[in-house]
């Protein structure tokens, strides 16, 4: 077996079907340009959008209420709107790592999927940013007493408190995904200037791609942005999560107060991150065709970093139970006999651990790494369990903390709940208008992908490349002027 | 000419108003919108409004109109001034400065015992009630009763004015009807005319009956309140052959044995300061008392017990006999066989203590056990020591006032009755069920009938003329304290509605004479009467210049008030009563020394608010226990298989304070209720009867948990109801709620609650038991109760009576507490921080370093302090609905805990009250991202609430859960009577803000402010006393300056060795510390709880008998 062959088995094709760069472009944008929007994506936008509704009835509500319409209560003083921010913004995560840390790494792979994963975090960013301004007393007030902003009282923020720190982080982290995010589709907006035929169309990727043309110079410039953006959000990947972590370990409740919590949210976040892929990229390759692009080789690695990250969580859980023992507090003892098997919400820890835990065992079978169906409901076992998770850190240390006396169950109201599913309509909102108008998939990146991307030296094939790249767009660049 | 038309309209429109009176008047406004001369005006006088009248009366509208029913009600005056007398100050009264609060002497009477206050007047408006400190029965403290007065007087459902047959009238055509109707009845003596009232000890009123009587000797005055003294009257009787009230000593005695005598829950403030005296500890005096309590159902007093057996309540009788029989009381032998050995070594012990132990009877034992307990305490030498008698307060005392009302019901039935004035109390609500004065009976048997009451209540709804009665911080009157102190009552504000006093009501009934104002009715009898009088008048008293509510500098602020003879003018000089004027010109008197020696008493009277050396004299009285040769009084037929107790609720009372949202809202002392009553059942009896079974309660009970309440699973407590029948009758749907120390077999429910016509926050909460409760068995019988198979909520604020064998309410075994002062010793966490923590300290050294000690020996858990909290910093009322969503808003709570290794022979619950610790290393203050719980130079955490935005972070990092969210709008920011009532130092947080103690930094600034002016550098020890503080009735709390060693905190601080952090081990360093409470345990009692051998997992270091 010569080195070639040994590349190819362990290193499967990331691309299938017979495809020029031509039919790349043609199969990824006549999504957006060409073809008839199917009848499934009314359906399903429809739906979505009326979720959606829920969210804005809760909110508004909210506002005029106050936050008393939830469930939250005393000891509870957080509940399901920091469960929901913390789980969409875990969500966020393989977005960033996909494109960031697997561009640097140069993981081929990653190039079919980046676009609707990094979509997937900047709409999970958007819903999880919604969570921490509302869940306040006084939205008003906190939508801007929050942010360093000079002012005649010379007033600041806390530098001290966590939450200060999660508002730089996620808006931080929210810029620039969406710079990423929108770096990435010029090119991919630029080939949809040029072949739309419905003028508005081409008026508003006109605008959008700031007047590609695809020069060198433009393809130099874009590379090097786009590395230095992925350089930014390689840190941002950790440090988002690791931050928001810390909302909860810097307090000194039972429960909240460990030192290993960063480590253990940044795995959880890919954790739920790739799954949440899964559960978008399983029914976008089908109902769009797109299997030749997001092929079986990407589902199974997906599949793997899930087990990865999985079994980072599995561990944490492990090391909290051991430390809540180990320790000598008899607080922290008591917060894991409650949450494990004493207290009033351990079916909630058993349930975490079934979906969390168990599900995923599946994976370690190769039959079912590779099977859509198993991937698609470990992943969603793994969004319940990811939830699960947050909602057992949160509720079980808060409802049982130093004095019994102000001991105090929690309960959800409808508005909670209208507000988190409220929440899920928006994203798929989101979601169904960005398959609609943009490139799901990277078409220029997947080009890139094409065997006849792939040629080494200044040899004949090399000129027809390029050549036949240049093709592509209408007009070629104009000489160098410099 | 618009002006003329104006014109023509304006006398359109009021003579449109004027034609009209009463109901009509109000009515009117709303044809008003619709009058085309309104229209017109409208349309001239606001052309762009003027289309919006043409709606609907909608919100919006209404609030319009309502203003421009203002602006006609001055149109109105234009023409006919009511007879007001409106002053200014064009000379402003002494000490009367425009935002200082002043302090008058006033005083509140529940029961007919008179409790001193002190009120606090802002601009004219009281706004709290404290103490007052030179008054016997109050001595500076308040119960929570007291506190939750304020709230009364204010509450919106108060009638407002004079009304027939629910159609308002006028206090004059009531005088008419009135005193037609007495003088018809004249020439017969008034043989049909009857006065009800409440107990009655006010010397004017019973002076005015006793004057009365020459005129209408045929009239009869009945006393009858649901909750009075007729068994302990009974039994003086049968013990001294008279009637005769005893008065306790406690703080003489060291030894107590309460026979089911609830003593803490009682609206004794004196005695509760008198046990606490003996139970205090500190480094010097280390003996303390002890308390033996019997008891039938769970109380605050068996709570406190150093030794406690429950049985029931028809064993007790018999337990009392089995007591005195040991003792040596002659004659006394007993049925009563069980804890043998208990009575044993709790007598041998009284009798080692003779003189100096006390034996006291509770209000719902029988008579026998009263007159057994004279009897024991004449054993045990302690008369003239621990108890003194006197004649009763009251007068009519001979004949029991059931007896009072049956001979009243007899009457009626009888046709004797014409007129019937009920003054005060609810008897249509109150009454025993077969002596209900109900619509029924009184209807065609009674043709007139006169009901004077604060409220428009279940009583009023049966009469034909209801008056509305004055607060009492609005009126004249007196009454007797418990040792017979003759207490004065001032008004503080003027009515603010047609309401009128019980003296002017009996004054009508007087043929010359008859319209008096209360005042000229008081003052003219103390008039008569020669008191010796005190030698220093306090005519010269320095100005007023604290804002202090205890020590002498209230008491002169009144003083300098009542010198200017304006006694109630704050602000309201506009007297419609003119109290003013009347007490300008005394009437005339023959000699004018006379007089001015009178005018000097009476201003001292009222300026102290009690009238000195007034105590009633000892009564000399001889126990024989002869009566227990006499038959007994059989006891109510048994006809059921439970024993059946029946109590006044601990916060309503007998239902009075039932539309007083403080005391709805306030948790029940010893199981946290609030909003309803529950029915209290023993666990092993509620097994037995498969009622509440579903909580999850085995869990919680022994082993390594010690004792945890049984009703604690979730937010929501489920309680089992059942149908509950009580000698014959059944009460529907009683929620049940399995107490630890309930005796078997045994159901404890409450009265006061299920009302019809209470107000709007009290109407339909709760079962009425009243309807079950017959006159001959008014406080225990038997009965049965049938599962309903219904769960109902119940919002109790606290869900875990379990400390889970965690260091946070210390109480120990005074005697192995007293070999080793060390031992619960904690480590000093300062040196383990990371953080040096000089910079702070150096700051602390030159300012003021807050600090506070609670004493969890003297607190028996009463809850003053509590809604004295709550009515000073104007804390919201949320409503059950919030509270079972357990979002209360108290900012000092009191946490119980139960103790000892049995759940059916709990100690406890201990008490700990938990307010801000005002941590130095606060978790709240680092965690909040908009500082807006920030670090005072001082020490304290300062809650900035306009800062706040409401992240909840600060609540979620606090580990002693004392910080309170305003999580939807709690405040009533409409409502003009609270706008009144609420102070004005403290600011009214709205929605979304959260919100905590701050050791009343509204008096700690106020207190600097005056050090300032006075030019110290420090504010002086003792000058600045909190909410809690001040109301205690068992100083519990001490605050002050901690860098002052000579202040009172930092002395305890320092020398008493139980002084504890709560959590130490987080190094918060709270500056709230408290002090470990101590049983004083008798090592011969069988249920003596070794203090070697701790129950619970961390007990092995700490030395708790919990």
């Amino acid at each position: 077996m010569d080195l070639k062959e040994m590349h190819e088995k362990m290193v499967p094709p990331m691309i299938e079907g017979d495809h020029t760069f031509g039919t790349v472009s043609d199969k990824i944008g006549d999504v957006a340009l060409k073809r008839k929007t199917p009848f499934h994506w009314f359906i399903g936008f429809a739906i979505a959008f009326i979720i959606a509704q829920l969210l804005l009835f809760t909110t508004i509500w909210l506002l005029l209420k106050g936050i008393g319409i939830w469930g939250t209560n005393q000891p509870n003083g957080w509940a399901f709107p920091i469960i929901n921010f913390v789980w969409w913004i875990g969500i966020g995560h393989a977005g960033t790592l996909i494109s960031a840390i697997l561009l640097l790494l140069n993981q081929k792979w990653r190039t079919s999927i980046n676009r609707f994963a990094e979509a997937m975090t900047l709409f999970a960013v958007a819903n999880a940013a919604v969570f921490p301004l509302v869940h306040t007393g006084r939205p008003w007030l906190a939508a801007y007493w929050l942010f360093p902003y000079p002012n005649v009282m010379g007033i600041w923020p806390q530098f001290r408190s966590p939450l200060i720190w999660d508002v730089f982080a996620v808006s931080t982290y929210g810029t620039v995904s969406l710079l990423f995010w929108y770096v990435g589709l010029i090119p991919d907006l630029a080939t949809l200037r040029d072949r739309a035929k419905n003028r508005y169309f081409k008026f508003v990727y006109s605008v959008g791609c700031w007047g590609w043309r695809g020069s060198a110079r433009h393809w130099h410039r874009y590379e090097l942005a786009y590395l230095i953006l992925a350089g930014i959000s390689t840190p941002l990947v950790l440090s988002v999560h690791s931050l928001v972590s810390l909302d909860f370990a810097v307090s000194q409740l039972p429960g909240w107060h460990a030192t290993f919590f960063p480590p253990y949210f940044v795995g959880g976040a890919i954790y739920a991150g790739f799954a949440m892929v899964l559960i978008l990229c399983i029914p976008l390759r089908h109902l769009y065709n797109m299997k030749d692009f997001i092929t079986k080789t990407h589902l199974v690695f997906c599949g793997k970093v899930m087990m990865a990250t999985g079994f980072i969580v599995l561990y944490s859980y492990a090391m909290e139970a051991f430390f809540g023992w180990y320790g000598a507090s008899q607080y922290e003892w008591f917060m894991i006999k409650n949450r494990i098997w004493e207290g009033p919400y351990w079916y909630m820890y058993w349930l975490l651990l079934f979906f969390n835990g168990a599900c995923m065992q599946v994976l370690w079978f190769k039959r079912f790494r590779e099977s859509e169906i198993a991937l698609f409901l470990v992943s969603i076992a793994v969004s319940i369990g990811m939830w699960l998770e947050r909602f057992v850190i949160i509720v079980t240390s808060l409802s049982r903390d130093f004095l019994p006396s102000s001991w105090g169950m929690y309960s959800p109201t409808v508005f909670d709940i209208t507000m988190f599913v409220g929440t899920l309509g928006f994203f798929f909102t989101l979601i169904y208008l960005f398959v609609r108008f943009l490139p799901v998939i990277s078409i220029f990146e997947v080009r890139t992908l094409l065997p006849a991307a792939n040629v080494h030296g200044h040899s004949e094939d090399f000129e027809e490349n390029v050549l036949e790249i240049e093709y592509t767009y209408e007009r070629t660049d104009p000489p160098n002027r410099d | 000419m618009p002006s003329q038309d104006s014109k023509k309209n304006f006398a359109l429109l009021r003579d449109r108003i004027l034609g009209r009176s009463g109901k009509d008047y109000w009515r009117s406004l709303e044809e008003f919108v619709d009058a085309p001369e309104f229209e017109e005006f409208v349309k001239r006088e606001y052309p762009d409004h003027a289309e919006t009248w043409d709606d609907s009366l909608s919100r919006r509208n209404f609030i319009k109109v309502m203003g421009a029913s203002l602006a006609l009600a001055g149109l109105s005056g234009c023409v006919i001034q009511p007879p007001e007398k409106i002053v200014p100050y064009v000379s402003q009264p002494e000490g009367t400065l425009p935002g200082r609060p002043l302090f008058f002497a006033t005083s509140y009477s529940i029961g007919g015992v008179a409790m001193g206050l002190l009120a606090k007047s802002y601009d004219g408006r009281p706004i709290k009630i404290e103490g007052n400190p030179e008054h016997p029965g109050s001595r500076g403290a308040t119960d929570v009763r007291a506190q939750a007065s304020l709230l009364d007087m204010y509450d919106p459902d108060r009638s407002q004015h004079v009304q027939f047959r629910a159609e308002p009238r006028s206090w004059a055509d009531f005088q008419t009807a009135f005193r037609a109707a007495i003088d018809q009845d004249r020439p017969n003596g008034g043989a049909g005319i009857r006065f009800l009232t409440e107990t009655i000890t006010s010397p004017t009123l019973i002076d005015q009956f006793k004057r009365l009587q020459a005129e209408l000797p045929q009239a009869k005055w009945i006393q009858y309140e649901p909750i009075n003294n007729d068994n302990a009257l009974a039994g003086a009787k049968m013990a001294f052959g008279s009637t005769a009230q005893p008065i306790y000593h406690f703080e003489k005695a060291e030894r107590i044995l309460s026979l089911d005598d609830d003593v803490f829950s009682g609206f004794n403030v004196a005695y509760l300061k008198d046990y606490a005296a003996g139970k205090a500890w500190s480094p010097e005096k280390t003996d303390i008392n002890r308390l033996y309590v019997v008891e039938t159902t769970s109380t605050l007093t068996g709570a406190k017990a150093d030794h406690r057996i429950a049985v029931k309540p028809s064993q007790l009788t018999e337990v009392a006999k089995a007591v005195a029989a040991k003792i040596g009381v002659g004659g006394a032998t007993s049925t009563y066989t069980d804890n043998g050995k208990w009575i044993d070594a709790m007598t041998r012990d009284l009798m080692a203590n003779k003189g100096k132990s006390l034996v006291v009877a509770g209000r719902t034992a029988s008579p026998v056990v009263h007159a057994l307990a004279h009897a024991m305490n004449n054993a045990l030498g302690s008369v003239g020591q621990t108890v003194t008698y006197a004649e009763p307060f009251s007068p009519g005392t001979d004949r029991a006032q059931t007896d009072q009302l049956r001979d009243l019901v007899t009457d009626i039935e009888n046709g004797l009755v014409k007129t019937l004035v009920i003054m005060g109390g609810n008897p249509a609500y109150n009454t025993p069920n077969d002596l209900r004065l109900d619509f029924n009976r009184l209807n065609t048997k009674v043709p007139l009938r006169v009901h004077l009451g604060s409220h428009y209540d279940e009583t009023a709804d049966i009469c034909h003329w209801h008056v509305p009665e004055k607060h009492y911080l609005e009126s004249w009157a007196d009454g007797r304290a418990y040792d017979g102190t003759v207490t004065m009552t001032q008004p503080l504000i003027d009515p603010l509605y047609d309401s009128y006093s019980k003296y002017e009501l009996v004054q009508l009934c007087f043929k010359e004479n008859f319209d008096k104002k209360d005042y000229d009715i008081v003052r003219a009898f103390w008039q008569t009467q020669n008191v010796s009088a005190p030698a220093a008048v306090a005519t010269t008293a320095a100005a007023a210049n604290t804002a202090r509510p205890t020590a002498a500098s209230p008491a002169n602020n009144a003083s300098s008030n009542n010198a200017n003879s304006a006694p109630a003018s704050g602000t309201t000089a506009a007297g419609r009563g003119s109290q003013a004027n009347t007490a300008g010109s005394a009437p005339a008197a023959t000699s004018a020394n006379a007089a001015t020696a009178f005018e000097d008493r009476w201003r001292k009277y009222v300026h102290d608010g009690f009238v000195g050396n007034s105590a009633a004299t000892a009564k000399t009285v001889t126990a024989n226990s002869a009566f227990l040769s006499q038959p007994q009084p059989s006891q109510p037929a048994a006809n059921g298989d439970l024993e059946i107790l029946i109590l006044p609720d601990p916060n309503v009372y007998d239902g009075r304070f039932a539309n007083n949202g403080w005391m709805q809202e306030l948790p029940k002392p010893l199981n946290k209720v609030t909003w309803d009553n529950v029915g209290l059942v023993s666990p092993k009896t509620a097994e037995k009867l498969g009622l509440n079974q579903s909580n999850r309660a085995e869990e919680y009970v022994g082993g390594d948990h010690g004792i945890a309440f049984i009703n604690t699973k979730g937010t929501n407590q489920f309680s089992d109801t059942v149908d509950l029948t009580y000698q014959g009758s059944v009460i529907k749907n009683v929620p049940m709620w399995i107490t630890p120390g309930q005796p078997d077999d045994t159901i404890t429910i409450f009265l006061g609650y299920g009302r019809k016509r209470a107000g709007a926050i009290g109407n339909d909460i709760g079962y009425n038991v009243y309807d079950v409760r017959p006159s001959t068995a008014l406080d225990f019988g038997t009965g049965s109760v049938k599962k309903t198979g219904e769960q109902v909520t119940i919002s109790s604020t606290q869900i875990h009576f379990n400390m889970e064998g965690r260091d946070i309410l210390r109480s120990w075994d005074l005697e192995a507490y007293n070999a080793d002062t060390k031992m619960g010793e904690q480590e000093d966490m300062y040196p383990k921080s990371l953080y040096p923590y000089e910079q702070h300290q150096e700051t602390y050294e030159h300012h003021h370093r807050w600090g506070m000690t609670v004493d969890l020996n003297n607190c028996v858990g009463c809850n003053a302090c509590v809604i004295a909290c709550q009515s000073e910093n104007n804390i919201p009322v949320v409503g059950r609905e919030q509270v079972d969503r357990h979002r209360m808003m108290h900012w000092l709570r009191i946490d119980a805990y139960f103790g000892g290794p049995d759940i059916n022979q709990p100690n406890g619950p201990h008490f700990q009250p938990i307010l801000c610790q005002q941590c130095e290393q606060a978790p709240c203050e680092v965690v909040c991202p908009v500082h807006a719980t920030v670090h005072s130079a001082e020490g304290l955490n300062d809650m900035v609430y306009n800062r706040c935005v409401g992240t909840r972070y600060c609540s979620n990092n606090c580990p002693y859960k004392v910080r309170r969210f305003n999580f939807l709008l709690y405040q009533d920011w409409d409502t003009p009577q609270y706008k009144l009532m609420r102070n004005p130092e403290v600011s009214i947080r709205s929605r979304g803000v959260m919100e905590k103690c701050t050791y009343c930094t509204q008096r700690i600034a106020a207190a600097r402010i005056e050090a300032e002016k006075a030019g110290l550098s420090k504010v002086p020890d003792g000058e600045i006393v909190t909410a809690c503080q001040a109301a205690c009735p068992t100083n519990v709390f001490t605050f002050g300056d901690m860098n002052d060693p000579e202040s009172q905190v930092a002395k305890i601080k320092k020398n008493d060795p139980r002084d504890y952090k709560v959590l130490n081990e987080l190094n918060t360093q709270p500056r709230t510390t408290y002090l470990a409470e101590l049983r004083n345990q008798n090592k011969e009692m069988p249920d003596y709880l070794n203090p070697e051998t701790p129950v619970g997992e961390n007990l092995s270091q700490s030395p708790n008998t919990l």
